[in-house]
């Protein structure tokens, strides 16, 4: 059992932080309506708005690092540029989609778009957090800050959902491979 | 404890709490997300300023795109907090022109969208 350095931090991007970041939504999403819902029936105690706000500068910590490292470190793996007159594209996922009409849409639509819009929800969940955090109940008032907040945080879901799905697709058709070999475990056969 | 008394995230009483700091990051965060689709269009539109954009190579145009997306976002944040920190303005401006920020910003990403502004 063996993974690829490249192979590792692919998997450290999608699923270490970008996974974790959109597997949180839920219960932020879920927290953020229940505090601010009208006639919600009790204040929040301060060990509660303490765990809300440590869960929501986790998402914001994730959020960031999914970014950065998929811009800064597999990125470049994958518009890697291949020698002149190189025949296997294996290794560069880029030239292997736009080679073929079949799948050069999954870079032109899929990468194109994925790379950019994966941006707007860190920017959009570091609002959320802080608003969240420097108002608590108080984004009830006027309900309108409520409204813009829970709505950052699903646009922010959208645009971490649109990310990832085109995300989890192209590694399908052209996976980001090379790097050092790491031997997991030795099999017997 | 009155229900005046600690409803913000801060323990301040509630309207003691200009909503301004809260308006400031709401609208940056629209700016920011409408420089990121503004810049990708610049960067797809023109192979100059996609060399422009190009801050870190093996990285490309992606590399100035979001740099400076990031800047414009923490300084409007920033300028805007510093005008408004102890004022309450109105937040249904504040929203209309952060959503439409945000939609400008997921629609110039959305490459399809791209293309039919350049006429492609």
């Amino acid at each position: 059992m063996e993974i690829s350095t490249h192979d590792l931090w692919t998997v450290l991007h999608g699923m270490g932080f970008g996974a974790l970041f959109m597997l949180a939504f839920s219960g932020a999403l879920a927290e953020l309506y229940r505090l601010s819902a009208p006639g919600a029936p009790t204040l929040p105690s301060q060990r509660e708005k303490n765990l809300m706000n440590a869960y929501l500068v986790a998402m914001v910590i994730l959020a960031w690092l999914t970014v950065f490292s998929g811009a800064y470190i597999v990125y470049p793996w994958y518009r890697a540029v291949p020698p002149a007159g190189a025949s296997d594209l294996a290794d560069y996922p880029r030239r292997l989609l736009l080679s073929s009409g079949k799948t050069s849409e999954w870079h032109n639509v899929g990468m194109e778009w994925k790379e950019h819009v994966a941006w707007l929800a860190p920017i959009a969940m570091t609002m959320v957090a802080y608003v969240t955090m420097k108002y608590g109940r108080a984004i009830t008032r006027p309900r309108l800050m409520r409204t813009a907040v829970l709505g950052f945080a699903v646009a922010a879901f959208v645009a971490t959902g649109v990310a990832g799905a085109f995300g989890a697709f192209l590694n399908k058709y052209a996976p980001v491979r090379g790097g050092s070999v790491i031997i997991l475990k030795e099999g017997e056969r | 404890m009155s229900m005046s008394e600690n409803r913000g995230g801060s323990g301040l009483d509630v309207d003691s709490i200009p909503n301004g700091p809260g308006a400031a990051a709401i609208l940056a965060a629209g700016i920011g997300c409408a420089v990121v689709g503004i810049l990708a269009l610049a960067g797809d539109a023109s192979n100059a300023i996609g060399k422009l954009l190009n801050f870190y190579n093996p990285t490309g145009t992606l590399s100035g795109v979001t740099t400076l997306a990031i800047i414009v976002w923490l300084v409007s944040w920033f300028a805007l907090n510093r005008s408004w920190r102890t004022k309450n303005v109105s937040m249904g401006w504040i929203n209309v022109a952060a959503f439409a920020l945000l939609a400008v910003g997921f629609l110039l990403t959305f490459p399809p969208f791209m293309d039919l502004l350049q006429g492609k």
